[in-house]
């Protein structure tokens, strides 16, 4: 993970509730703190990222400044298509028409892969270092914090999916484009996010098989989140189960088995990863997700 | 109150809540407990552990409820006086099949399912899985088989989805693309019909797709069906409100999803919907009493290890630290929700078998004085 920085992309995936959206601004705040020009993206409107930066947010699909170079935008893929219109097509009052047209968002919305595509291009609008949105600065890193695995991975097949369904028009010019720089991988990098449990575990490996058969890419890092420390050994445990029951016998018994049975499942991810870059994330005792707790992860996903 | 309690009267349970909260244990947990108690439960799950599937019998079931073999709960004290039915929801068949239902002959029912738009529309357009679940509650509920359904609901990014399911693919189908389309005749449908045209047209130049032929297939074959569905989608939103229906909304004590339970929770009542309860599961209790620690004696207790000792006490103020965190999660709900959650304590297992679903039946089934005792051997 030496150059995880060094892409224009990073696409954090990964099972709902493993903390997907967390790892998503830990990354970009550590970036920052290396004087990258980053900008976290989440899809659809939900406020995770912002609270958790501590940020006003006054609106979305807007690029907000979160902190010194720390930058965050949510896209709603209506807004996007609306950008897209107004951005593409040359006459402007049929743009302005079609984008109002409940029929034609119907059909868009119908149209296998639009949404998709919309917002994934807007994503790749973002990461260019000639932004097409007149007077935006370019960014040195985008984080996306990708919608839930099956979702994820459907918006990174819907540029390609495009540009061979539709040969010509500007769509396949620019799924084409948004297809080769996912698929390069000195500009793109997708990591995914678990927790050291079952259903993660097991979504994460699917997810790997599917993004190297589907597309051709690994995985470049998987950050499990969440890792209770390793404090008891099996000798320890023994010794714990034969004292008499009390309150600390009860809490330490309950962390060496829970630790244990975490340890187990992230064997499971070690064995079905080969290879794949491994980074954890501690359980966070003391705190919620505040700003100091977002902080002491971002230091340790530092690469 | 007890699940029991809550569940008296009521024949289906909607499970719901945000991504990762153990909805679909807590639904098999809520259907193997009234399973016990004598009634006919069948639990439709939409995509569960690997391990619950296995340990409920489920890995090579179809899009129907199979009947759980009694002992597979043997030997873990309980005993099923009445039926558990178990199944996986496969949303893409349960939708052909209601086209299969609704189509007028087999030549329309064809094209219909070989239909690009049909194909992306029950498969991957959002909320499909959401109707489809409600739609095989409906059907389910229609055959008259059992005592009781417990329904677990999609991953879905937010529950609400689940709710407006029903309306989203009525207003679709009632919507001006399906009007438009399907009124081929008279002077107004000329003039929508040239309108329509300048948009297609527009379409394909933005899109490159021509997706003239399959839309026009697909909303001409569609018309035969749509009757049908509104028809299907009204009677399955006034399912979800019937007074025998109960939402039960299951939530572990991380912020997101507490935020996520008593957003829902409003929403349920704005849209009157019946409100059963809330679950917390992986809830850390702390005890009544909480004497300070003496070191020293733990250490005597532990063959006087002095380092484990020390370690055991400072796990005990890291998950005492963890419960106090809870305990704010779990007034804020109780408060907003003027509603005492059910608490299902965090087990230092996996729950995903079958002697973890016994473990979370216990808390939700447990009478008053029983579940304090239950959850007091669980606080730290």
């Amino acid at each position: 993970m030496d150059d995880l920085f060094a892409h224009s992309l990073l696409v954090v995936t990964g099972k709902g509730g493993v903390g997907k959206s967390t790892v998503a601004a830990a990354l970009g705040l550590a970036a920052s703190r290396r004087g990258l020009r980053t900008i976290v993206v989440e899809v659809s409107a939900r406020e995770d990222i912002s609270r958790a930066l501590a940020a006003n947010t006054t609106g979305v699909y807007t690029e907000l400044a979160v902190s010194n170079g720390l930058h965050h935008i949510s896209i709603d893929p209506q807004r996007a298509m609306e950008e897209y219109l107004r951005e593409r097509l040359p006459m402007g009052v049929l743009a302005a028409l079609l984008s109002r047209s409940r029929l034609f968002t119907a059909l868009t919305a119908a149209t296998p892969g639009m949404r998709e595509l919309l917002t994934i291009g807007k994503v790749w609008e973002l990461a260019q270092s000639e932004r097409r949105t007149p007077g935006a600065k370019p960014y040195d890193l985008v984080v996306l914090d990708a919608p839930a695995t099956g979702q994820g991975l459907a918006m990174l097949q819907a540029p390609r999916t495009f540009a061979s369904v539709a040969r010509v028009g500007p769509v396949a010019n620019q799924g084409r484009a948004v297809a080769s720089f996912l698929a390069d991988p000195l500009r793109t990098a997708v990591l995914a996010v678990s927790t050291a449990e079952e259903m993660p575990v097991s979504e994460t490996l699917q997810l790997r098989s599917q993004l190297r058969e589907e597309l051709g890419r690994d995985l470049v890092l998987v950050v499990v989140n969440a890792v209770v420390p390793h404090r008891f050994t099996d000798g320890h445990r023994r010794a714990l189960r034969a004292a008499p029951p009390s309150p600390a016998q009860h809490a330490a018994l309950f962390l060496a088995n829970w630790a244990r049975y975490q340890r187990a499942q992230i064997a499971r991810l070690q064995r079905g990863l080969q290879g794949v870059a491994l980074v954890k994330l501690p359980f966070m005792f003391q705190s919620a997700l505040d700003p100091a707790a977002l902080e002491l992860l971002s230091r340790e996903l530092e690469p | 109150m007890s699940v029991a309690e809550r569940m008296a009267g009521k024949r289906i349970c909607i499970c719901t809540g945000s991504g990762g909260v153990g909805k679909t244990t807590t639904a098999a947990a809520v259907a193997m407990g009234l399973a016990a108690q004598g009634q006919r439960v069948a639990v439709v799950t939409i995509d569960p552990a690997r391990r619950l599937a296995n340990s409920l019998g489920l890995e090579q079931l179809g899009n129907e409820p199979r009947l759980i073999e009694p002992d597979h709960f043997a030997g873990q004290g309980v005993e099923l006086q009445g039926e558990l039915w178990a199944m996986m929801l496969d949303a893409k068949r349960t939708f052909d099949e209601l086209i299969d239902l609704l189509a007028p002959d087999t030549a329309t029912r064809e094209e219909i399912l070989s239909n690009r738009i049909y194909q992306e529309l029950s498969s991957a357009v959002a909320g499909s899985q959401e109707f489809t679940a409600v739609a095989k509650l409906y059907e389910l509920n229609a055959s008259g088989r059992f005592d009781a359904i417990v329904l677990d609901t999609p991953p879905s990014r937010s529950a609400l989805d689940f709710l407006d399911a029903p309306q989203r693919l009525t207003g679709f189908l009632e919507g001006r693309a399906l009007k438009v389309l399907t009124a081929p005749t008279g002077a107004a449908a000329t003039i929508t019909a040239r309108g329509s045209g300048l948009v297609f047209s527009a379409l394909r130049r933005v899109t490159g797709v021509d997706l003239l032929a399959d839309l026009s297939t697909f909303f001409r074959v569609l018309s035969n069906v749509v009757e049908g569905l509104a028809e299907r989608a009204s009677a399955v939103n006034r399912l979800l409100g019937d007074p025998a229906t109960t939402f039960l909304i299951i939530t572990s004590p991380e912020p997101t999803p507490i935020e996520e339970a008593i957003f829902f929770h409003r929403r349920l009542a704005d849209a009157g919907m019946p409100f059963g309860g809330v679950v917390i599961n992986r809830v850390r209790m702390l005890a009544h009493t909480r004497p300070k620690i003496d070191e020293t004696a733990l250490a005597a207790d532990l063959g006087g290890d002095v380092d484990l000792a020390a370690r055991s006490t400072q796990a005990l103020g890291d998950m005492r630290a963890l419960a106090r965190r809870d305990i704010a999660s779990l007034r804020r709900l109780t408060v907003e929700l003027d509603e005492h959650p059910i608490l299902v304590p965090q087990l230092d297992r996996d729950v995903s078998d079958v002697a973890g679903l016994v473990a979370v039946q216990r808390f939700l089934f447990a009478r008053r004085h029983e579940r304090s005792t239950l959850l007091a051997e669980h606080a730290f």
